[in-house]
């Protein structure tokens, strides 16, 4: 559906964008992530044909961006950075004017409607886009976007500036979209990529850093091997008596917590070492009671972390 | 391309610059008419016509300034440029849009020439040798004026600019006599748009002077396109 190969893009001496490649296939949710300046809107310019890369290729349904413009584009809706729109028209006129530019061939005033009662902007209809709050500004865009029913969905983050319930509304309609339409979506929100794509691109100072599902992502940087166990007894006993479970690494003592009396340890088995159940038996059987036990899933901001802050671009993903 | 002329041409009337743009041309042209050919009781609109060429060569930057520096500036150029519309057809639909508002605006003349043939019969030939001239002079103009507004991301800017380039070409004749080498003094009178058009204020319409203009737009319509193209690059 979508594929990118090799991009590069070159502004001055500094690469914004570096050899970059990826396919998104047909209905595929891809989240795009990266902090700010990492490359994610100049990466969806060049998709959408707004920018030239310096080098490499976009092909979109097998329409190359540069040869085909026009052909290509059409299978696009694009909601860039800041909502495109005409301050001094009315959400109406607005939205047939993008439906004209698109040279939509559906039954207009049905496909626009149907449109606004997706994003719910029905009520705004015929108000000037001049005197729209933010959240609804935001909401015409992605309903420019949707225009003319493209097949390829480019979201520039799609839920700044709106408040947590539209938010979650916007989510929901981008999960729902993406069943019809391949949708790729900027964030440096990590939740929001979690909660929504199906797979997930890291990039970072223009470079390819990770691509995967976000579960594998962190399954694959996780230590599900650690633990931190909170137990209430000796402290050095409980130390004594971790450290002698068979396959166990290391033992650290976090030290007192609560009101006292309650230790926290940091436990390290083997790879791939399961030792849950056998710190359970022991120290139920020096009736130390466990208070809580949680192995050390990393979350995707852990990943994101660290994946953008060591430069090692085989972080552990793909 | 009409979808693009038509929204910017409304967009002219849903800001005030259409309006005001259009009132002063025709408060402008209306007391020339009357103060070059009713108070003269002539049926010679010659006067008239030299005098709209200083007055559309100040007004035309208004006229453009906006046309595609306002674009970029509320970032609405990334809605036309990834919309499935040629460089060429949008470009056009702009450049249209602000035609079809200064020939809303040298329309009135041919009213006054109504008026004035109810007086006394009037030469129709001279009279659309000098709307044509001003039509053509229009398009050179403005052509260069939407090449400045693509230059900027600055309404203010363009229209100085504008307004800068107007007075450059107004000042060409006065330097091309000041100039001494002779290829340099034909080079620059060459290139002067009120030679060009004072010839069809007389009356006379060649075919060369009409050309010129035609140009002059497509040149800028070019160099517009480029600009475009260019940023993409860049």
């Amino acid at each position: 559906m979508i594929e990118v190969k090799n991009l590069v893009k070159q502004y001055g001496k500094k690469r914004a964008v570096d050899d970059v490649t990826f396919t998104v296939n047909k209905g595929e949710i891809l989240g795009f992530l990266g902090p700010n300046g990492a490359g994610k809107s100049t990466t969806m310019n060049i998709i959408t044909g707004y920018l030239s890369a310096t080098s490499g290729t976009v092909t979109i349904n097998g329409h190359e961006i540069l040869d085909d413009p026009v052909n290509a584009k059409k299978s696009i809706g694009y909601l860039p950075e800041l909502p495109p729109l005409y301050l001094d028209m009315t959400v109406k006129d607005y939205l047939d004017f993008v439906y004209d530019l698109n040279k939509a061939k559906l039954p207009r005033n049905q496909h626009i409607q149907e449109i606004c009662e997706l994003v719910k902007i029905t009520d705004v209809y015929n108000r000037l886009i001049k005197n729209l709050s933010k959240g609804y500004r935001q909401r015409v865009g992605i309903a420019q976007a949707l225009i003319g029913n493209p097949e390829v969905l480019i979201l520039d983050e799609p839920t700044v500036g709106l408040d947590p319930k539209q938010i979650i509304e916007i989510r929901n309609l981008i999960k729902e979209l993406g069943k019809k339409h391949t949708v790729i979506l900027s964030s440096h929100i990590l939740s929001e990529v979690q909660a929504v794509c199906e797979r997930v691109i890291v990039i970072n100072n223009g470079k390819l850093v990770a691509d995967d599902t976000p579960d594998n992502l962190s399954k694959d940087m996780s230590t599900d091997h650690t633990l931190t166990v909170r137990v209430e007894g000796p402290e050095d006993e409980i130390y004594k008596l971790l450290t002698k479970i068979p396959n166990m690494v290391s033992v650290q003592a976090l030290g007192e917590k609560e009101n006292g009396g309650v230790y926290d340890f940091s436990v390290e088995a083997k790879k791939g070492e399961d030792i849950r159940r056998e710190v359970f038996k022991r120290l139920a059987a020096r009736n130390w009671p466990i208070l809580s036990m949680r192995t050390n899933q990393l979350t995707l901001e852990d990943i994101f972390l660290q994946l953008t802050s060591e430069d090692k671009s085989n972080g552990g993903a793909k | 391309m009409l979808t693009i002329m038509r929204r910017e041409f409304n967009s002219y009337f849903s800001s005030p610059i259409g309006f005001i743009y259009l009132a002063v041309f025709y408060i402008l042209s209306g007391f020339f008419f009357f103060s070059t050919t009713l108070i003269y009781d002539t049926a010679d609109m010659s006067y008239l016509f030299s005098n709209l060429y200083s007055i559309i060569m100040f007004l035309i930057p208004i006229l453009t300034m906006r046309l595609l520096s306002e674009e970029k500036k509320q970032k609405t150029d990334q809605l036309l440029i990834t919309s499935p519309v040629s460089l060429f057809s949008l470009i056009m639909g702009k450049y249209l849009s602000a035609l079809l508002v200064f020939s809303t605006g040298v329309a009135v003349t041919i009213l006054y020439a109504i008026v004035l043939a109810s007086f006394t019969p009037i030469e129709w030939a001279v009279f659309f040798g000098h709307l044509v001239g001003l039509f053509l002079l229009g398009m050179a103009l403005i052509a260069i004026g939407m090449f400045l507004s693509a230059l900027t991301e600055s309404q203010v800017i363009a229209a100085v600019l504008g307004f800068a380039v107007m007075l450059l070409l107004m000042m060409i004749d006065p330097l091309a006599q000041y100039v001494n080498t002779p290829i340099l003094s034909d080079f620059l009178s060459g290139l002067s748009f009120n030679t060009r058009y004072s010839s069809f204020t007389l009356g006379v319409f060649d075919f060369s002077n009409a050309l010129f203009f035609i140009s002059v737009a497509a040149v800028f319509i070019f160099f517009t396109i480029r600009v475009f193209e260019k940023r993409r690059w860049s």
